[in-house]
């Protein structure tokens, strides 16, 4: 790393250069070891699951996403995907706290903040990864592509998603520097996953997942995301404000994280 | 050694694998809030499969109780499973093996430790589904056959743990073997009926998949009443897989003894 071995470099230079770094050996580590794929398994298996299993659920009175429902159960099989890559990231960095990488990499790194950067590019690596192989499945079982241009709405969501959901693992995963983060980075993702539009759309559900599924923003995310791919986009502006939103607010929690890990002497 | 100190090794293996499950939070959120949480999520979330034609209640959530029941058999026999794995990585078993105790006793007493942890999931399981307005039509005497049912299905995962555990003495690989387990759940008639299954592969794995008929035995006595064809099947399904798995674990135990 240039900013461990020539001294210190331009603040704004190091920033990028410590990312570039940890990004490197990230992605690395993660095409050296098919574990990398680990966070597509569950997707894929839902996936496989509900839209093999519960295909009949279209046709019930009032579904009306027009690409179908193997399409419908897609875009929240993509979203999960991308979302835990996000979560074993933070497992990564937790791992890499427990076995003293971190302490080395911070001791080395010119600027920290460049660390959750490299996480951050590594993880989009491994999505871009993960996801294409949820999509080629989703292709071979008969998945309909009626967006067109609509899909790079799709694409750009799934990357914000990932990117919060990243940020989110890192915030915590430094906070607790072991590898008990796991759970705590994994369950909340997990339940903001489930407790959406999952096998019909919101108008269809009833009772309190209703009431939870409104108030859930992942909600928002999810119905535009599945607009995009019918090539009926819906709720565009909204759906990209609090993803951002929350892209913003993780890399607060993330930044904070570092500090705590800092004052850790980690 | 006579059978009577048997039963007493059993017993207190038996008590001791309860009470390490017990001591273990993480495994006790496995086993009973998990199955919980994802039992609400489907029974709320599909409550529109009601409206299919052909659908046999009109209560999802009666027709989805037989997933917390099953899905907490395989959370069960997971844990009993690493439980056997780390006695024997960590010598246990070789030291039991120097003692006039029967290695025999330690999976008895898993197995037991299973069958208690089955009872405890399955009378919370019913309290939990009362309380939220399940309605189960064969009554209080069905309620029973349910318990009887799910401590059946414990065992039978329970067996398969032990095979596991047996065979490769590594938590690792057993614990990696949860993920099959899940998919084996999911792939069966756990969400809708079979004749509404409408991918014809998927209602084909869900026909071949004994545990379509694991949860078809527990949903009748929910949403049917008394149905003695799908209670004889579920049942004669539960003991047959009993029956292999605990045959193939005692086929292990005898190998890994030998050693």
């Amino acid at each position: 790393m240039s900013a461990a071995t020539g001294g210190r470099p331009k603040a704004f230079g190091g920033f990028f250069s410590v990312a570039w770094a940890v990004a490197g050996r990230q992605v690395y580590k993660y095409f050296t070891n098919p574990a990398f794929l680990a966070p597509a398994l569950f997707p894929l298996f839902f996936f496989v699951a509900f839209a093999g299993g519960l295909t009949s659920v279209g046709d019930v009175p009032g579904f009306d996403y027009a690409a179908g429902y193997i399409a419908f159960q897609f875009v929240w099989a993509l979203l999960q995907a991308v979302a835990m890559g996000g979560a074993f990231t933070g497992f990564s960095i937790a791992s890499d706290f427990e076995n003293g990488f971190a302490r080395r990499l911070m001791l080395a790194a010119s600027d920290r903040r460049g660390i959750i950067l490299g996480y951050t590019l590594a993880s989009i690596v491994r999505v871009t990864v993960t996801g294409t192989l949820v999509t080629v499945l989703a292709i071979l079982t008969g998945m309909p592509i009626s967006g067109g241009y609509d899909l790079f709405g799709l694409i750009g969501l799934a990357l914000l998603v990932n990117v919060a959901a990243t940020l989110f693992g890192a915030g915590i995963a430094m906070l607790m520097r072991t590898g008990q983060a796991g759970p705590v980075i994994r369950t909340p993702i997990f339940l903001v996953l489930f407790l959406a539009p999952v096998f019909v759309p919101l108008n269809l559900l009833e009772g309190w997942i209703q009431t939870v599924a409104r108030l859930n923003p992942f909600t928002t995310i999810l119905d535009a995301a599945r607009g995009f791919l019918a090539g009926a986009p819906t709720g565009v502006l909204p759906a990209y404000a609090i993803a951002f939103a929350l892209v913003a607010v993780f890399a607060l929690w993330a930044l904070y994280g570092l500090r705590r890990a800092e004052k850790a002497g980690s | 050694m006579s059978s009577a100190s048997l039963g007493v090794q059993v017993t207190s293996l038996a008590r001791r694998s309860t009470i390490r499950t017990l001591r273990q939070p993480a495994v006790l959120v496995s086993a009973i809030l998990f199955p919980l949480m994802f039992f609400a999520i489907n029974a709320n979330g599909l409550t529109a499969a009601t409206k299919l034609p052909g659908f046999p209640t009109d209560s999802y959530l009666d027709f989805a109780f037989a997933f917390p029941l099953v899905q907490a058999a395989l959370f069960g026999a997971i844990t009993a499973g690493s439980d056997l794995a780390r006695d024997i990585e960590s010598g246990f078993f070789d030291r039991l093996s120097l003692t006039p105790m029967r290695p025999s006793a330690l999976l008895l007493g898993m197995l037991m430790g299973v069958v208690a942890l089955g009872l405890i999931q399955g009378v919370v399981f019913l309290a939990v589904g009362l309380l939220f307005g399940v309605n189960i039509q064969s009554g209080i005497p069905g309620m029973f056959v349910l318990i009887l049912f799910t401590v059946l299905v414990a065992l039978a995962f329970g067996g398969i743990g032990a095979m596991l555990a047996l065979r490769t003495g590594s938590v690792e690989a057993v614990e990696s073997a949860f993920p099959l387990f899940f998919v084996s759940i999911f792939m069966s008639s756990i969400n809708l009926p079979r004749n509404l299954i409408e991918q014809d592969w998927f209602r084909f794995i869900a026909t071949v998949n004994p545990i379509s008929y694991l949860v078809e035995g527990i949903r009748s006595l929910v949403i049917t009443g008394w149905d003695l064809q799908a209670l004889s099947v579920g049942f004669a399904c539960a003991l047959a897989l009993i029956a292999l798995s605990l045959s193939g674990a005692s086929a292990f135990l005898r190998v890994r003894v030998a050693r």
